[in-house]
């Protein structure tokens, strides 16, 4: 099954409905007062509602119908009624707009909160997060499951809420009038939310369906837009047309069953309030005719003709929002479905921090380090000692070690074991092997995307572990093979570096990277605007910015991981320049599968499957006639 | 723009009349009910008459039972002809999308084909299921619920004629206002998805930089962006439903007011005036209208919303191949020369510098061509002009002495095995992708072309050999071994001329140069053109290339050209220092 169905065919049924309501419930509350409004004002509407189509009976009975008889029709009591009944509507009108009003806003900021929340979380993730997930899955939280959500506070809560109140005024309102013939709208009742019940179901199922061969269409589109030019190269455009088809048909097929069931829905339930009716008139006009007793709210009495002709209306009252309820149930249930999604993510577990070393600018003032405000371009690690409670400061060098230290993305398959080396400050040490021999994983642990299993990693002589991860991070930089440009202009990916550094800052680093002059050409410059990941750029392009970002923050450890494998050998030697300029002074680790990037390391670690199987310099390496050198000299072997 | 959609209809035509007609049918069946509930309660309930009140039930419930087939029909209908109508139009992309030559895909970004093709296509399939369902209903509800309450009292029906257009164009007025603010907000919805997606693509800069925060800064100011227009389009939308109740109310106040009178009038008589059954779906008549105003105003605004998707949709439909089969096309290529006479090529017609410029290339048959330049400097370019993957500018590009223009595009390609720079491998086992070459080769051909590009090897070890899964995308095979694969696919091909576009870069060199040496030995008559990254790669070709900036700076041999060209010295230099401390 590919990726693209098991994404989108979740559209599975909410599994704690409680909870997601009650969490839903906390975000309403930050608008309680509103929300009382907004209640209020939707009980009122819809009484407005129930009294206006009463109106109607009270008009023929109580005016029309005396008047009829009277020789001399006076009409200022039906005036009267008819002005009051104006006041009445005014209000209904006045509370429908309220509420129609306050409820937009309650929505929309009941939604703003959401995503911010859920964004906001999304940042604190660990990379594992990011790593398990596809995009296109996360993607979605933000957009269907938002959306439907959306639909749902905004649309189908108010709309509820009235069919609800409407429901529970019109049923006081009949059985004021007549026990017997409300048990009759009841029982039917009953028997409708059946029907409808199964109906929905029905569709439910064939939506479910929908989604997922829509998924296996999306799938499928996906792959063949992303491969179009091989499907070009080797002609095999038929081919891929009747693949398209044949999922094209399957996905048209459910849409069709769907759509269908949900669209009978709407002329059953209407109709069978029609049907309602006539039984209505039937039994009660029977039960009128045969005189029986009528208990009601308002008393023992008889059935009367007039009372009858009002449970009718009444009658159509109850059934329509009923089955309004009932047709919003599945899209209540989708969007719940989607809010449980969005809250599993708020419920993943952040990125644990226990560190409490801390990165601070400082000084020596008479042989001591101490901490200052100054810029000072000297660092310390402020390392506040939980037994004693002082605090002692270590100059930050970039001495890292890392002791015997085991991984494993899973805990049942290690990648790397016993690995053991130690960068001195200012040194230069570069990781060669196969792809997934590991050496992404080493840097991955460094800077703490993942946490080892077993061993010691240490920086300046402290833990990393105690390290704040903001601190340790900002001690790090690094320079991916992908590189990543954000939308904006050149100058703001640059500065993305060190939110603080000047225009000059920037031009600095982009200098020392050698990407001022292209920059130059650029047709705005510095200024000119990068969109959809600096999509106008070449790739050595955009990894030069990556190394001018990486260069303004000014780190005094670097990870360059492929840096430099997307450009060219001859731009290479070029860039080298800036690199080295950029690397002196620091401690840097190096990965590259161009062996002659690295050749000038200070110690070079040649990875298998997780584990260092040579190490030293280019020197003692080539002497070593072992891997390294056959790597190295494979690409002599041809001159 | 509808005109050119409502061309994929096709088929689904006779069930989109169907909807509207039986839909119609069911409106007469919805006028005619409220008339038979008045009859029920001014002859049946009011008098008391049992017999009458089953007899007139009973035709209410064969009018209801009438009304339900309709109405079931009109959905039905509905349902077959939107979902019909989406998926051919989802067809007619799709093959438009694969008659699109080179430059008509660099236009359109993956995303967007994608989206053109489900969203977009989604908005339309309920734009017009609504469109055959209530565009239809709304406006035969109201002219029939007009006639019948003009045929109960002419008088009363001004009320209606005063009433809706105050409605119809509020309802008017609210839908303009409010579209200009929604079509802004799915703008700024782009724009947070837009950061979405950067940060979850750059998830590892943003914890590197430690800018969690800068980007809660910039999603959450358009979210707010976004809250603060829709707040703005909702609480115009918000009019909606009191403007409907106004009306609404209004009508019932007029009706009650002038409606009484009228009954008393005529003293409750049918015959000479108003009666009260009458009156009361005179009341039921004025819902219907009013309320079929309402949905056509909801219809009114969903087709402007998917207007967007609609123009989305033509843009991809009437998007003009512009590489097309000649008239009378050669269907045969003899051999592999190619030969480049003054050519000159612009991505783009209307930019100043031409990518390619003045190259002038001869190359016999069965050599081996190396080319090399910096990034940038156009050599995937050059070499997809010989497929005829994009077309020339100026001058002409010929195969065995034939202009490209002129053959059948795909006898073209079928000679011309082209291994692209960004290679794909599709969902489907190995022996699946490597059919995509040639659809009848056997399994011996199959693994004949793997042993020549090295991949033999690692594809026996797999558990399930040639018959393992490739995942989407390739993700579950390495970089190198989904190249070599890449280029046993292409060998599979058979060709006159092997295109080889970096496509060993994660190839390891020793690797990389067994696949050059079967190249040599085992397809010696198929010209073999080589883009690499590294001199080794191409160092033993006949003749090597150096571009520069779309120009030609030199060809030779390998000796050649680190005697007299700097470019080449420069690199050869880059990569073999050190060398030399052996």
């Amino acid at each position: 099954m590919n990726k693209g169905v098991k994404i989108r065919g979740k559209v599975s049924k909410p599994k704690d409905v409680k909870a997601t309501i009650s969490r839903l419930f906390k975000y309403v509350g930050a608008y309680r007062l509103r929300l009382l409004i907004v209640v209020l004002c939707i009980m009122v509407s819809a009484v407005v509602g129930v009294l206006g189509s009463m109106f109607i009976r009270t008009l023929i009975d109580d005016y029309i119908t005396p008047l009829l008889i009277t020789a001399n029709p006076d009409f200022s009591g039906l005036l009267t009624k008819l002005i009051q009944m104006a006041i009445i509507y005014a209000i209904g009108v006045l509370a429908g707009y309220l509420y129609n009003r306050l409820m937009a806003v309650l929505s929309q900021g009941v939604l703003h909160k959401i995503r911010s929340d859920m964004f906001s979380h999304m940042q604190t993730l660990p990379i594992r997060y990011f790593d398990a997930h596809s995009h296109g899955e996360v993607m979605s939280h933000y957009t269907n499951d938002a959306d439907t959500l959306r639909q749902m506070i905004a649309q189908a809560f108010p709309q509820v809420l009235s069919s609800i109140m409407t429901i529970v005024s019109v049923f006081f309102a009949m059985i004021s009038l007549s026990l017997w013939l409300t048990l009759l709208v009841l029982g039917f009742a009953g028997i409708m939310m059946f029907v409808v019940k199964k109906l929905s179901g029905k569709s439910g199922k064939y939506f479910v369906r929908q989604q997922q061969s829509l998924g296996a269409l999306n799938g499928y589109i996906e792959e063949m837009i992303n491969g179009q030019r091989v499907v070009k190269v080797f002609c095999h455009e038929e081919k891929a047309k009747e693949d398209f088809q044949q999922r094209n048909a399957d996905l048209c097929g459910n849409a069709t069953q769907a759509n269908k069931f949900a669209n009978i829905l709407g002329p059953i339930t209407n109709n069978m309030g029609h049907v309602l009716y006539v039984l209505l008139a039937i039994v009660g006009a029977a039960l009128g005719l045969a005189n029986v007793t009528n208990y009601s709210l308002s008393g023992v009495s008889t059935i009367t003709l007039g009372m009858i002709a009002s449970f009718l209306t009444l009658s159509r009252s109850f059934v329509m929002p009923l089955s309004q309820v009932a047709q919003q149930l599945s899209s209540i249930i989708m969007a719940l479905a989607g809010a449980e999604r969005i809250f599993t993510l708020m419920d993943e577990i952040s990125e644990e921090d226990e560190g409490y070393v801390t990165l601070v600018r400082a000084k020596y003032v008479d042989g001591v380090l101490t901490e200052t405000a100054e810029r000072t371009g000297l660092w310390a690690w402020k390392h506040p000692h939980t037994d004693g409670g002082d605090i002692t400061y270590t100059e930050l060098t970039g001495d890292i070690v890392l002791d015997d230290v085991d991984f494993g993305y899973t805990e049942d398959k290690t990648v790397l074991h016993n690995v053991s080396l130690y960068a001195k400050p200012g040194q230069k040490i570069a990781f060669v092997g196969a792809t997934g021999a590991g050496k992404t994983t080493i840097t991955n642990l460094i800077n703490r995307f993942y946490d080892i299993a077993d061993g010691k990693i240490r920086y300046d002589g402290i833990n990393i572990n105690k390290i704040k991860k903001n601190d340790l991070r900002h001690s790090l930089g690094v320079v991916l093979q992908d590189v990543n440009l954000f939308t904006g202009t050149v100058m703001d990916n640059i500065r993305y570096g060190k939110l603080d550094a000047t225009d000059a800052d920037c031009i600095r680093a982009a200098k020392l990277a050698n990407a001022d002059g292209f920059i130059r050409m650029l047709p705005d410059g510095y200024q000119t605007v990068l969109t959809g990941d600096g999509s106008g750029l070449s790739q050595g392009q955009r990894q030069l910015i990556s190394i001018a970002r990486a260069a303004v923050a000014d780190p005094p450890v670097m990870i360059l991981d492929e840096a430099t494998s997307s450009i060219d050998t001859r731009t290479e030697a070029i860039v080298q320049k800036g690199m080295d300029a950029l690397m002196h002074g620091r401690t840097v680790f190096v990965i590259a599968h161009r062996l002659s990037t690295v050749r000038n390391s200070d110690a070079i670690m040649v990875l298998d499957k997780g584990a260092i199987i040579e190490r030293g310099d280019h020197q003692s390496l080539i002497q070593q006639r072992g891997t390294y050198y056959r790597l190295y000299t494979g690409a002599f072997e041809l001159s | 723009m509808m005109k050119k959609l409502m061309k994929s209809i096709r088929e689904f035509k006779i069930p989109s009349m169907k909807a509207p007609i039986y839909v119609s049918l069911e409106v007469v069946m919805e006028v005619i009910l409220p008339l038979l509930m008045a009859e029920l309660i001014d002859n049946g309930i009011s008098q008391g008459n049992m017999p009458y009140i089953m007899k007139i039930g009973l035709v209410l419930l064969l009018a209801a039972g009438m009304s339900l087939i309709f109405g079931a029909l009109a959905g039905k209908y509905a349902a077959v002809a939107s979902a019909g109508f989406a998926k051919n139009l989802r067809n007619d992309m799709f093959d438009q999308v694969q008659k699109f030559s080179f430059s008509n895909i660099d236009k359109f970004s993956t995303g967007g084909l994608v989206t053109r093709l489900t969203t977009d296509v989604s908005n339309v399939q309920n734009a017009y299921q609504m469109t055959v369902r209530t565009a239809f209903r709304s406006p035969f509800m109201f002219l029939f619920s007009f006639l019948a309450s003009f045929s109960i009292d002419r008088k009363l029906t001004l009320i209606f004629v005063c009433v809706t257009p105050i409605l119809a164009v509020g309802l008017y007025l609210i839908a303009t206002k409010a579209h200009p603010i929604f079509e802004r907000v799915f703008r700024t919805y782009d724009k947070l998805n837009g950061v979405v997606q950067e940060n979850l693509h750059g998830i590892r800069v943003v914890k590197s930089f430690v800018r969690e925060e800068h980007e809660e800064e910039k999603f959450t100011g358009i979210s707010k962006e976004i809250h603060d227009d829709f707040c703005k389009a909702e609480r115009i939308l918000a009019f909606n439903s009191p403007l409907m109740q106004l009306c609404m109310y209004s009508c019932m106040l007029l009706l009650s007011w002038f409606g009484a009178k009228a009954v008393i009038a005529s003293g409750g008589n049918t015959a000479l005036g108003l009666s009260t059954g009458e009156l009361t779906s005179l009341f039921t008549y004025a819902m219907q209208m009013l309320s079929s105003l309402m949905m056509l105003s909801m219809v009114f605004v969903m087709i402007i919303i998917s207007r967007a998707s609609m123009e989305r949709i033509t843009e991809v439909l009437d998007e003009q191949s512009d590489i097309v089969n000649p008239e009378n096309p050669v269907m045969q290529v003899k051999d592999g020369s190619i030969a480049f006479r003054g050519v000159s090529f612009r991505y783009n017609q209307s930019s100043e510098t031409p990518v390619l410029s003045h190259i002038d290339l001869d190359i016999p048959s069965g050599q081996t061509v190396g080319i090399l330049g910096s990034t940038g400097s156009s050599k995937s370019s050059l070499v997809q002009l010989i497929p005829r993957l994009y077309d020339v500018s100026e001058g002409s590009v010929e195969v065995a002495g034939v202009d490209v223009r002129n053959y059948d595009i795909e006898t073209l390609r079928n000679a011309v095995a082209f291994v692209l720079q960004k290679n794909e491998l599709f969902s489907g086992t190995i022996k699946e992708n490597l059919r995509w070459g040639n659809e009848q080769a056997t399994d011996a051909q199959l693994e004949h072309a793997c042993v020549l590009a090295q991949a033999d090897g690692f594809i026996k070890a797999f558990p399930d050999g040639y018959d393992t899964y490739i995942e989407q995308g390739g993700s579950n095979v390495s970089g190198g071994q989904k190249q070599r694969l890449c280029i046993a696919r292409a060998l599979l091909k058979n060709p006159q001329i092997l295109v080889l576009d970096d496509s060993t870069s994660a190839v390891d060199t020793a690797t990389d140069a067994l696949i050059r040496q079967a190249f040599t030995n085992e397809i010696p008559n198929t010209t073999k053109i080589i883009i690499a990254q590294r001199v080794a790669s191409v160092m033993d070709a006949d003749q090597i290339i150096v571009l520069d900036n779309g120009q030609i700076m030199g060809s030779g041999t390998h000796d050649e050209l680190l005697s007299t060209n700097h470019i080449y010295q420069e690199v050869y230099e880059s990569q073999m220092k050190g060398g030399d401390e052996e």
